[in-house]
């Protein structure tokens, strides 16, 4: 039954914190559900599922940033590299020890979250903007490292081929199966998310972000948390990481360098700061950006620029659009597209009164 | 160590110095910016580029004499400074430190996107009248346009540091970045020196663009120098200008040496990594850097 909610009635902690707040919750989630599980494969062909693919994980991706920079307040210019230890950790283990996928997914999200707490130290004496320059380095540092140490990164090309994942004696080979695959470890990293956040951990890193030194004063282990915030958010990283692997077959540093940091960066900024559901509008909206300017550049592009450089144009546009869009967001909407949705939704539920 | 062993080190001196000056000019545009408006630039290299750029194009693709060419650029870098204050940044005040670190690097991505899709991509050559030939001094070879980097480098570390310790607007400057309020209370117009701020950023960047340009050629690769401004910038100490002369020639002699005696040993490419190790270290150690100013934290 669908209904409106009348003034807030909530008597009890549980009723507070429930994940659901309203009935109407669970049949949308349920309809989020059965459209991604069922409609989308069916509709969809190849290429689109893989474009999806890519969504995936970019959402998961964009949900572990969401933890450090949106929830705790710490500022992580190198998530790209945490994918990096994570992809090559992965390929790494599958291609010497011939190892499944659990155990390389599980080991590259774990050395993620090793390298990913020491970046993380300079966090306990450092903020802001020190901070964001200390995680840049270490950017620096682990592409140079994986690049240069032939034992990781296996050769001059710095990729190493990996056999697509395996479940039983089936081999995940097409997109749709991998889209599959993918969805369920987003679903598991949007839950784990929402239930960190609703934990004592969580509200932990929330205080850390409000104000740290009042956190520590009432009692939170500023040292502990901080460097927990770092290891979850770069285990999140080091997944997406193996996760990226797994889709594109090959592990190859060129795909985690500094502009993907920047890319995640952006995708939680414009989708909203601690906000899950702006962690996965971000993830969406960051992806589909450049196929997006791709198609109307070969639509309408050859009308304004001349029709041969049309396609030496896209990559240019699309750094320009990009910048001009974290900054839109920043100066009009700072709370990114999760507050869009907000206002949308808010003014259709108190349709037709003003609030 | 023999004869030519030391001829090595000498050499490898003597070009850490020239080029760890002619970073210091970068990282004063830095410095200038953080030191009056407590914002970041993460697009600094991108100034660089754009000053490079429009001064290439201007001799090269419309054979505008040079001392035309470099004053568009200036008057141009200048512009785009107020401009952006006035347009971005004063918006931005007062908002979280990640807003304004994600709106420069926001703006860095649409300066590289916007070079090559006005000027295209091709790599510019930006000649300017001084001679290839290096100079020869006993063992050492120095190109002149290091020399002349680092000579302009050294006169506009002098101007600022003057500028900041005597001159009336200096001090005003200096007040606005010490306490915004305090500063507004005192009849200073903030927002009239943010924008001050970032027109000096845009000069310097502009020398900054036509050294390293003439260096390196123009092209989108030219903003990479950027990235060794935070090196340098966080050794010095962010708030500095002593400091960026010592953090730039700190970064150039580390890379210089790195380069030297380390690549044989592990293939190359010590130089852009070396720079990043130091500052972690440095951090750790000294996070507000050599000549930096501790902050106090109050609740």
């Amino acid at each position: 039954m669908i209904h409106r909610e009348s003034g807030l009635l909530k008597t009890t902690y549980q009723a507070d914190m429930a994940l659901y707040p309203l009935p109407v919750a669970k049949w949308a989630v349920g309809a989020i559900a059965v459209l991604a599980f069922v409609v989308v494969p069916l509709v969809l062909d190849e290429y689109y599922l893989s474009i999806c693919n890519l969504i995936s994980v970019a959402v998961v991706g964009a949900l572990g940033l969401n933890i450090l920079v949106g929830y705790t307040g710490q500022v992580s210019i190198g998530h790209g590299a945490f994918m990096s230890v994570g992809a090559y950790t992965a390929a790494n283990l599958a291609n010497r020890l011939g190892s499944p996928w659990p155990v390389n997914l599980l080991a590259g999200g774990l050395m993620a979250a090793l390298i990913g707490a020491i970046v993380g130290i300079p966090s306990l004496r450092i903020k802001g903007l020190y901070l964001a320059i200390a995680t840049l380095a270490g950017q620096l540092i682990i592409e140079w490292t994986i690049n240069h140490v032939t034992f990781i990164s296996g050769g001059v090309q710095a990729s190493i081929e990996v056999a697509r994942p395996r479940i039983g004696s089936m081999v995940l080979s097409s997109h749709r199966a991998i889209y599959y695959f993918l969805l369920v470890f987003v679903v598991l990293a949007i839950v784990a998310t929402l239930n960190l956040m609703r934990s004592r951990v969580g509200r932990a890193f929330i205080a850390i972000r409000d104000q740290d030194i009042a956190a520590e004063i009432i009692g939170i282990n500023i040292f502990r948390y901080k460097l927990l915030a770092f290891a979850v958010s770069a285990f999140y990283a080091g997944v997406t990481g193996v996760l990226y692997t797994y889709f594109l077959g090959i592990a190859n540093y060129e795909q985690f360098q500094l502009g993907v940091s920047i890319d995640y960066l952006a995708m939680i900024i414009i989708g909203g700061l601690g906000s899950v559901l702006g962690s996965i509008f971000g993830a969406i909206f960051v992806t589909l950006l450049p196929i997006a300017i791709r198609y109307a550049m070969e639509a309408f592009g050859g009308s304004v620029f001349d029709r041969g450089t049309v396609l030496n144009l896209i990559p240019a546009l699309r750094l320009i659009v990009f910048g001009a869009l974290i900054i839109g967001f920043l100066i009009v909407e700072p709370e990114g597209l999760n507050r869009l949705w907000r206002n949308i939704r808010s003014y259709f539920r108190v349709w037709p009164f003003a609030y | 160590m023999s004869e030519l062993d030391w001829q090595f080190f000498a050499l490898l001196l003597s070009n850490g110095i020239l080029i760890g000056l002619m970073y210091a000019l970068i990282a004063l545009g830095f410095v200038l910016v953080y030191k009056a408006t407590d914002a970041i630039n993460f697009a600094q290299g991108e100034f660089v580029m754009i000053a490079g750029f429009v001064v290439a194009v201007g001799v090269g693709t419309y054979g505008a004499p040079l001392w035309l060419a470099i004053t568009i650029g200036l008057v141009a870098m200048i512009a785009f400074g107020f401009g952006l204050e006035r347009v971005m940044l004063r918006r931005l005040i007062g908002r979280p430190v990640i807003a304004v670190v994600m709106a420069t690097i926001g703006l860095a991505a649409v300066l590289r996107g916007f070079g090559p899709l006005v000027w295209g991509a091709g790599t510019k050559s930006l000649p300017l009248p001084i001679s290839e030939e290096p100079i020869i001094l006993g063992p050492l070879f120095i190109p002149p346009i290091q020399l002349v980097g680092a000579g302009v480098s050294l006169l506009f570390l002098a101007g600022f540091t003057w500028f900041f310790l005597k001159s009336r607007r200096g001090i005003a400057m200096r007040a606005v970045a010490d306490n915004q309020q305090v500063a507004m209370a005192m009849g200073i117009n903030v927002e009239r020196y943010f924008g001050l701020a970032w027109a000096m950023t845009g000069i310097v960047s502009a020398l900054g663009g036509i050294v390293w340009g003439n260096l390196l050629g123009v092209d989108v690769q030219l903003s990479l120098v950027g990235l060794k401004v935070f090196p340098v910038v966080i050794l010095g100490g962010l708030d500095s200008i002593p400091g960026a002369i010592v953090g730039g020639l700190i970064v150039g002699l580390v890379e210089n040496l790195a380069a030297g005696y380390i690549d044989p040993y592990v293939g190359g490419g010590t130089k852009d990594f070396a720079p990043y190790v130091l500052m972690i270290i440095a951090l750790m150690v000294r996070p507000y850097g050599i000549f930096g100013k501790a902050i106090i934290e109050r609740i």
